[in-house]
């Protein structure tokens, strides 16, 4: 609860006495690409297998000649953009750019970095956090539309290539039905997740102290923290948007 | 000037500072010595203000700096600069991308400006040819020299420096703490030093005040140190055996 507390104080620490938006756009656009560029590989990897998965998976749960061959590609597709791509990646995410980001601010307050912006009458949360939040929510979505794409495809070559359903039956099943919705509903988890890693991560690694041990705990609690925070927030998004695809 | 009044600090219910005024001067190097934990550093985190006293009040020229508001704070720490323990050096970018932040967000002058600035500070405290170096890959005393030259690179009014030749060998100590001497008279600065290096107190201690267990006993200048009948100073002054040996021999 006073973490909770800490944790509010310090979003709120974030819009205070900032720098010009000329330095912020520089430092968003930084860290938009350390965050969403150096992620790609890692999530292009991990979507691949989550359709690969995903796809056969189906096709064996689904194995009835009463459910036509598409219904599979159907299902995989609304599996992926609703709750796969955005919360799979999310996870990915924390692991690498939570834990990073905690371990860089966590370095940077043990060795004094964050006092000497201090001293110089410099807002080092919003000259530090800010562009980092930021970043994250203007580049995770993108991850998740990559993922979105990767996996679905992926799951199109595993059907070729294990020919559990046959290639056209899968381009038919996931144009079957199609809500537009359900893209809306992953960009709004996405920009969620995102704010979710990014804001907890740097919160953890911002209030490190002591040493260089104490950076590994705050990066390994960042990920913990993060990792809960996105299942719950899932939990809560589906709970209150769910009941509006269906209209 | 700096005016610290009545300062007092404790952490978790532990007292580290007690009741601890001193007025450091403008154009001087002021110092403030005493052994290892007695709170040397947590006064300067008052002083500055990265620590909040429970009491007391700290005076930059008039203007009390620990109950400013957020503009009046902002303000005076624009006046200042600060050589960290352990130069605090920005290590994602370079040194001279380090020496020039304070100029990047809190000027407006331009980037060949800014650059002339740079060379001259890292000229001054004997460093050319680092400018692309990465903090990784310059030495401890390099460190402190570029943390300098980033302390002074916006003309502060004020300057702050924790133990800025711990860890350094005996020469090159006596070049920063001259360094810091000079720079302090040449622009008329409010230099206020921490140290617990005996050399350094007699080169460039030009006020002293010493502090024992989070309190002041003592107060004067290099010269008159050795006199003091203070047993706790005397104690810490004439630790090593050379000390010893040079006050008897007068
Ligand atoms: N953030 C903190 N929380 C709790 N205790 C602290 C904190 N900072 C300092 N202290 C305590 O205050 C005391 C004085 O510490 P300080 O760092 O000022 O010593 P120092 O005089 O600078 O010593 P040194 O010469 O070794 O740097 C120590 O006992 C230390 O444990
Ligand atoms: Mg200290």
């Amino acid at each position: 609860m006073k973490q909770l507390g800490k944790f509010v104080i310090f979003i709120g620490q974030l819009f205070v006495r900032r720098e010009s938006f000329r330095t912020y756009m520089k430092l968003v656009f930084d860290e938009a690409i350390k965050v969403g560029y150096n992620s790609i590989f890692i999530v292009v990897i991990v979507s691949v297998f989550m359709g690969a998965v995903t796809t056969v998976q189906t096709a064996y749960n689904l194995i009835s000649p009463l459910i036509a061959d598409p219904v599979i590609a159907l299902v995989v597709r609304d599996m992926t953009l609703i709750e796969l791509a955005p919360t799979i990646t999310a996870i990915v995410y924390a692991g690498k750019v939570g834990s990073n980001l905690a371990g860089e601010l966590g370095t940077m307050r043990i060795t004094e970095q964050i006092d000497a912006l201090e001293v110089m009458g410099i807002n080092a949360t919003s000259y530090l956090v800010l562009p980092k939040i930021v970043g994250s929510i203007l580049m995770f979505p993108l991850l998740v539309i990559i993922a979105a794409f990767v996996s679905i495809y992926g799951g199109y070559v595993t059907a070729l290539v294990t020919g559990v359903i046959s290639g056209t039956d899968y381009i038919i099943g996931i144009q079957m039905d199609f809500i537009p919705f359900q893209v809306i509903f992953a960009m709004i988890k996405a920009v969620t997740f995102g704010f979710i890693v990014a804001s907890i991560s740097a919160f953890k690694g911002f209030y490190t102290e002591g040493g260089a041990l104490e950076v590994g705990k705050s990066s390994t609690n960042a990920v913990t923290s993060s990792c809960i925070a996105i299942l719950a927030a899932d939990f809560l998004l589906a709970y209150l948007l769910a009941p509006l695809l269906t209209l | 000037m700096i005016e610290a009044n009545n300062i007092s600090k404790s952490f978790d219910g532990k007292q580290v500072l007690f009741d601890v005024s001193a007025v450091f001067q403008k154009g001087k190097t002021n110092l403030i010595i005493g052994a290892s934990g007695t709170g040397k550093s947590v006064l300067l985190k008052c002083i500055v203000g990265l620590s909040h006293p429970d009491e007391g009040s700290v005076y930059f020229d008039k203007r009390d700096f620990t109950h400013a508001n957020k503009e009046l704070q902002t303000e005076v720490r624009r006046e200042m600069g600060m050589l960290f323990q352990g130069g605090a050096l920005f290590d994602s970018t370079n040194v001279e991308k380090n020496v020039m932040f304070p100029l990047d967000v809190l000027t407006k002058m331009r980037y060949e400006e800014k650059l002339e600035r740079v060379n001259f500070c890292l000229e001054r405290v004997g460093l050319e040819n680092v400018n692309k170096k990465m903090p990784s890959e310059i030495s401890g005393g390099m460190k402190k020299r570029v943390g300098i030259a980033r302390a002074i690179v916006n003309n502060p009014n004020y300057l702050f420096c924790d133990e800025p030749n711990s860890g350094l060998d005996p020469q090159t100590s006596i070049r920063i703490d001259n360094l810091i001497k000079d720079i302090t008279a040449e622009y008329n600065i409010t230099t206020v030093v921490v140290s617990h290096d005996m050399n350094s107190v007699l080169e460039i201690g030009e006020t002293v005040i010493f502090i024992y267990q989070g309190k002041k006993l003592w107060e004067g200048t290099r010269d008159d140190i050795a006199a003091s009948d203070v047993r706790e100073l005397n104690d810490f002054v004439f630790a090593s055996r050379v000390m010893k040996e040079l006050k008897d021999s007068r």
